[in-house]
């Protein structure tokens, strides 16, 4: 099982997230962050007050994927959230040591893997 | 001169006024967060661009001479506006009043090109708009030209604001394009309780709109100010109706545009119809508009915060009532079709036929002209990114986290010669 972890341009989210649905990628977590990668900083002015924003919107999407999802799951997410400028986001790939369904109490693979998938065998 | 017309005009202009900040938060309320200033900034920019222009040269196109079709430039740069009567109030008065409409007109259009047009072009073709459709359009109806000839009733502006407004915005937003999300993923209005803030300011504002229109505190302002307040009451109770009936559900955007809808609808009709025809017009007016607003969303016309289901059919089914509705006995002037004067109701179609066909050829030319000159739309990039930080430089909700203050380089002029001042902590002499 691994965790993959990725930050995208939020306005790049409804693609990733059509993306992975079409992966069958069914199960993730986001949250709203805010990074800095390497981008130009935007220059903004409150009447008197101008400042560099050095950091941006970024969105972070967490999911939890059995290993041979891993490959469809990262190529999804890579086609979806790119426009080719700085600041396009990162995708993290981690190992996981265990996993646990709520529901059912399942663990390791059996957790991570979609409900689809186990009713088609 | 009469003073009670002049106090009752003084705060109708400040009413009408307040209509287009209010309008800024009806349709910023309505936008995605990442362009709600820029969607804001689009009425109050409308306050300075279009109101130095009604100052400059639109008033004097609107009301000066007897022109069929145009004024004449008698009162440009406000050559002989002074404190002499106009009816019965100081003539800078009736040219103030007159300026609060040439803005919230203008400003009306904005909701069609919203999240995707470029800040610049935008200002120039609003005053551009304001002058060369709205001064001729507000001169033909009220200025005397042809269609005051015609004998058109518009009471407060249901053809001359509504109808006008939302021809140049159907055909502003077929001009721009679609943003490039519409209809690809689902764009959702980020703040409901501003646009429900909007709307009500909207009608405090309209009673000054609708009532100030008969430019006296008299009868007829009285009875406006009645239809102003029962005609959205109507529309708002029917448009909840259908919204029950169809979904099961009263929705708050439902809500706040049926109040427009209603103040639009009875717009041309408010001093002309009496209080009970109101509220049916009110009523009947829901329909269309509601089902134009379904329509519209199903079509790749991105005419964003739909103008033109909401001013445009509104507006002309108000015009029509009130060829239908009006009663000499309540206005003292023309009898509508239900009273025996169906002419009325012919001469209503074609004022309205009229202000689409103009305003929708010019706004066409206009944007044509701007658009060979600069670029009229933002990049993708900058739409994604949203208008508010690339086109003004700010954030509606910034949480300052990460922000890196920028100390200005030189130190400001010296208010005291010969006194020098020393920032601390900016690294000394820069």
């Amino acid at each position: 099982m691994k965790l993959v972890v990725a930050v995208v341009r939020p306005e790049k989210l409804n693609d990733v997230l059509e993306s992975l649905f079409r992966e069958e990628v069914r199960g993730l977590t986001i949250q709203r962050v805010q990074g800095h990668g390497g981008e130009t900083e935007r220059v903004e002015t409150y009447r008197g007050t101008t400042v560099k924003m050095g950091l941006s919107e970024k969105v972070r999407i967490e999911i939890g994927v059995s290993d041979h999802f891993v490959g469809p799951t990262v190529a999804a997410i890579l086609r979806a959230a790119r426009t080719g400028e700085v600041g396009d986001g990162k995708v993290f790939v981690m190992p996981v040591e265990k996993v646990f369904r709520i529901r059912t109490g399942e663990e390791d693979q059996a957790a991570v893997t979609p409900e689809s998938e186990i009713a088609a065998r | 001169m009469n003073q009670a017309d002049i106090a009752w005009m003084l705060v109708s202009t400040a009413l009408v006024l307040l209509m287009t900040p209010a309008l800024g938060f009806f349709y910023g309320g309505l936008v995605r967060s990442k362009n709600a200033l820029n969607t804001m900034m689009m009425s109050v920019a409308a306050l300075g661009f279009v109101g130095i222009g009604w100052a400059v040269l639109g008033y004097s196109l609107a009301f000066s001479g007897e022109g069929l079709w145009l004024g004449n430039l008698g009162h440009a740069l406000l050559r002989g506006v002074g404190l002499e009567a106009k009816g019965t109030i100081p003539h800078v008065l009736f040219f103030s009043y007159q300026g609060t409409f040439a803005i919230i007109t203008a400003a009306l259009i904005s909701g069609a090109i919203v999240e995707r047009m470029r800040f610049g072009p935008y200002l120039a073709f609003i005053s551009l708009w304001a002058l060369f459709v709205y001064a001729p359009m507000a001169h033909w109806v009220w200025g005397g030209g042809f269609l005051a000839r015609m004998g058109a009733l518009d009471f407060a502006g249901g053809t001359v604001v509504h109808v006008n407004a939302a021809a140049a915005a159907g055909v502003a937003a077929w001009m721009l394009r679609p943003r490039k999300d519409h209809a690809r993923q689902a764009i959702l209005p980020h703040n409901v309780p501003f646009t429900l803030l909007g709307a009500g300011l909207l009608w405090f504002g309209w009673f000054g709109f609708n009532a100030g229109s008969a430019l006296a505190a008299n009868p007829s302002a009285a009875l406006a100010f009645a239809n102003t307040l029962f005609a959205p009451v109507a529309t708002l109770v029917v448009w909840t109706l259908i919204d029950f009936a169809r979904g099961g559900k009263a929705t708050a955007v439902g809500a706040a545009t049926a109040i427009v809808v209603g103040l639009v609808a009875v717009t041309p009709a408010a001093g002309l119809v009496s209080p009970l025809a109101a509220i049916v017009l009110g009523a009947v007016a829901a329909f269309p508009s509601y089902f134009a607003l379904l329509y519209r969303a199903r079509t790749r016309l991105d005419d964003s915060l739909d103008v033109v289901a909401a001013h445009g059919v509104g507006g002309a089914v108000g015009a029509l009532l009130t060829g239908v509705l009006a009663q000499k006995a309540w206005n003292g002037t023309a009898d509508g079709l239900l009273f025996g004067n169906p002419r009325q109701l012919a001469v209503q179609a074609a004022a309205v036929a009229v202000a689409i066909v103009f305003s929708g050829g010019m706004t066409f030319a206009i944007l044509k002209v701007l658009g060979a000159f600069v670029a009229l739309r933002a990049t993708r990039g900058e739409e994604g990114l949203g208008l508010d930080v690339t086109q003004h430089g700010v954030e509606a909700y910034s949480h300052g986290e990460g922000a890196i203050l920028v100390l200005p380089d030189t130190p400001p002029a010296r208010a005291f010669p010969g006194v020098a001042f020393d920032f601390e902590g900016t690294g000394g002499a820069s």
